[in-house]
């Protein structure tokens, strides 16, 4: 705004309103190049003071006033050139407006972008390869999170997953997820000796860093739901990428040494390395969920971190296998061998990206799987795998192909669910 | 927790780039790629050419972190000028021979100088266009909320200003204003050069 149109508008507040001349014919075809200065003869028309006029341009210039004022503006353009003059730069300010929303940014972009500048420049402190997959699924969730309006915040989700036999559901919302996402991290931060955004106010008192929470994932998630005075908001996406950013660099500077330190989730324990794994196939999974809520297509993660998050599941089988069977819900040991010797296996072959064969040892989670052991074979697709591994299909529904002794394979398959939790 | 102002993450993610941390370049591109990436969609009207100036965007800063000055203003406007200057770096890439000619083979340049000039002269016009639209992107992105919600509502849903004050639930004087005021600011990008925007080699008046 210029200062001669200031002096203009109070000039006119003195003066009163002008009169304005009659409406143009076609105000569609209005050409303001040609809008001649000198005030034109005098006609009736609504009594539109030049403040006023001058007030409407910008809702005149997008077409949004009603065609008396439409009338009465161009009118009066006709006459008043300071007018005419902005009326012209707000038209075409409004040719520089457009409909077409910004395209969402392609997801892979991110690590092609990353690896040209690592390739261009090495890094001296890099990302650990174990903790790749969780930088890459934290910040595709962030980009999701980034498009979504803040009524799909409140968006109801309901999580999946497998206990015993069956499966169970919990409702929340996508914030609540991202709650939970943030709060069971916070494992990972508290092993690290980071504060525990998820322990909420208490920091800078003497507590230990995560001290109020219980360990075990689900307790944890549900001590922090139930703390919460009202529902969660999008406020809770920052501490929760606030926290998976602290988790990267504090583990670029740790470096490799910190791989094999160990994360408790109460009654288990991982060792970070693949602690962030799991942290990251718990990131896909719940972004799944809440691309699924908010009617958003999400991928699947990139051929190599697939595998990773197989090659954890597959790790983790033959321990859940003996705790299956200590519960009396897996068939008993037949054959037990030495330590880290070859035992009876199953052979996971997973198809597709990602995918591979594994060896599960079915007796003893201290024996070595192994092919000339293996008494069965399961074939599925990776990403039909991890929704097995994640809750979200039943043992029995999960289209695997399968050969040989029926039992091992029922029973590693309902491991496989096993492994799920909220 | 203590948010980072500015320019104070400025100067931190300027020091951890510097430092070499891989991480830093993460939480650097997780801010600023779609802008950058947005920009140079705008100026090229082309996917994929985005995605390489995107990439040499970010190639650039993590090499050379320090070219960064926080005198010059925010890491913000400092990206967005990389994204500029690459992009018109691609636009007059793109352009067809009888300009590169007259760049490169001085005499035969001189002979048909008078295609060349309006060559030149198109080119220019294009380079302008392109960046008064991803200046004026620029602008909708960072003017306050209450203007670009008034803007958005007029333009993209159509509703007049009467209907806009509804929706805003402000006063039809202010649906008015605030239509109005977005507009001036937006008209600032055909007036406004984007500063430090001008390529060297390319000043030349016929």
């Amino acid at each position: 705004m210029t200062g001669d149109d200031d002096a203009n508008g109070r000039d006119d507040e003195v003066r009163g309103p002008r009169r304005v001349p009659g409406p143009r014919a076609a105000a569609d075809d209005f050409d303001l190049g040609a809008v001649p200065t000198a005030p034109g003869p005098t006609a009736p028309a609504p009594a539109l003071s030049h403040r006023v006029l001058k007030a409407l341009l910008g809702a005149w210039a997008l077409a949004a006033c009603s065609a008396e004022e439409t009338e009465a503006v161009e009118a009066h353009l006709t006459e008043c050139a300071a007018c005419a003059d902005e009326a012209l730069r707000l038209r075409d300010a409004v040719g520089l407006l457009h409909t077409d929303r910004s395209l969402d940014l392609d997801p892979l972009l991110r690590s092609r972008v990353l690896e040209s500048c690592l390739s261009r420049r090495p890094a001296r402190i890099p990302v650990p390869s174990w903790a790749v997959p969780y930088d890459a699924e934290t910040a595709r969730l962030d980009a999701l999170l980034r498009d979504i309006g803040s009524s799909e915040w409140h968006a109801p989700v309901r999580l999946r997953w497998f206990e015993g036999e069956r499966q169970v559901n919990r409702k929340t919302t996508v914030a609540g997820v991202i709650g939970h996402l943030m709060t069971v991290d916070g494992l990972v931060s508290t092993a690290l000796g980071l504060d525990d955004p998820a322990a909420g106010g208490r920091r800078g008192s003497d507590t230990a860093p995560g001290s109020e929470l219980p360990l075990s994932p689900t307790l944890r998630t549900e001590t922090y739901w139930s703390a919460a005075r009202r529902p969660a908001t999008r406020a809770v996406r920052e501490p929760w990428r606030d926290q998976s950013h602290a988790l990267i660099r504090t583990v670029s500077f740790a470096g490799r040494g910190a791989a094999e330190l160990s994360v408790s989730y109460g009654d288990f324990a991982l060792p970070l390395q693949d602690a962030l794994l799991d942290r990251a196939f718990e990131c896909w999974v719940h972004g799944g969920d809440i691309a699924d809520a908010v009617d958003y297509p999400y991928e699947a993660p990139s051929a190599a971190h697939l595998h990773r998050m197989i090659d954890l599941a597959a790790r983790l089988l033959p321990a859940a296998l003996a705790g299956r069977r200590r519960a009396g819900l897996a068939a008993p040991a037949r054959h037990l061998v030495r330590a880290g010797s070859p035992g009876r296996s199953l052979h996971l072959e997973i198809e597709g990206s990602g995918g591979g064969n594994w060896y599960i040892a079915l007796d003893s989670p201290a024996a070595l799987g192994s092919p000339d052991h293996a008494v069965a074979q399961v074939a599925l697709d990776g990403t039909e795998f991890c929704r097995l591994v994640a809750g979200h299909v039943s043992p029995v529904d999960a289209a695997a192909g399968q050969e040989g002794d029926r039992e091992a394979i029922r029973d590693v398959l309902f491991a496989a669910a096993s492994l799920s939790r909220l | 927790m203590a948010k980072d102002t500015p320019p104070r993450w400025d100067r931190r993610m300027q020091q951890r780039l510097a430092r070499g941390e891989a991480a830093a370049l993460g939480e650097f591109y997780d801010r600023f790629a779609s802008l950058v990436h947005s920009q140079a969609h705008r100026m090229l009207d082309d996917e994929s050419a985005a995605d390489l100036v995107t990439r040499e965007v970010f190639g650039y800063v993590w090499e050379n972190p320090d070219a960064y000055d926080p005198k010059q203003g925010s890491m913000r406007s400092w990206v967005v000028r990389l994204t500029h200057r690459q992009s018109v770096r691609r636009l007059r890439a793109a352009e067809p021979s009888p300009f590169a000619r007259g760049e490169d083979g001085g005499e035969e340049g001189e002979q048909d100088g008078g295609e060349d000039t309006a060559a030149r002269q198109e080119l220019e016009e294009r380079v302008r266009r392109a960046t008064a639209a991803a200046r004026a992107d620029y602008i909708v992105a960072s003017m306050p909320a209450p203007l670009r919600a008034a803007l958005e509502l007029a333009y993209i849903q159509r509703r007049d200003y009467r209907q806009t004050a509804t929706d805003l639930g402000v006063t039809e004087d202010e649906a008015r204003r605030r239509l109005r005021l977005g507009l001036q600011l937006l008209s600032t990008a055909n007036t406004r050069p984007l500063e430090g925007s001008a390529p060297p080699g390319y000043g030349r008046t016929p």
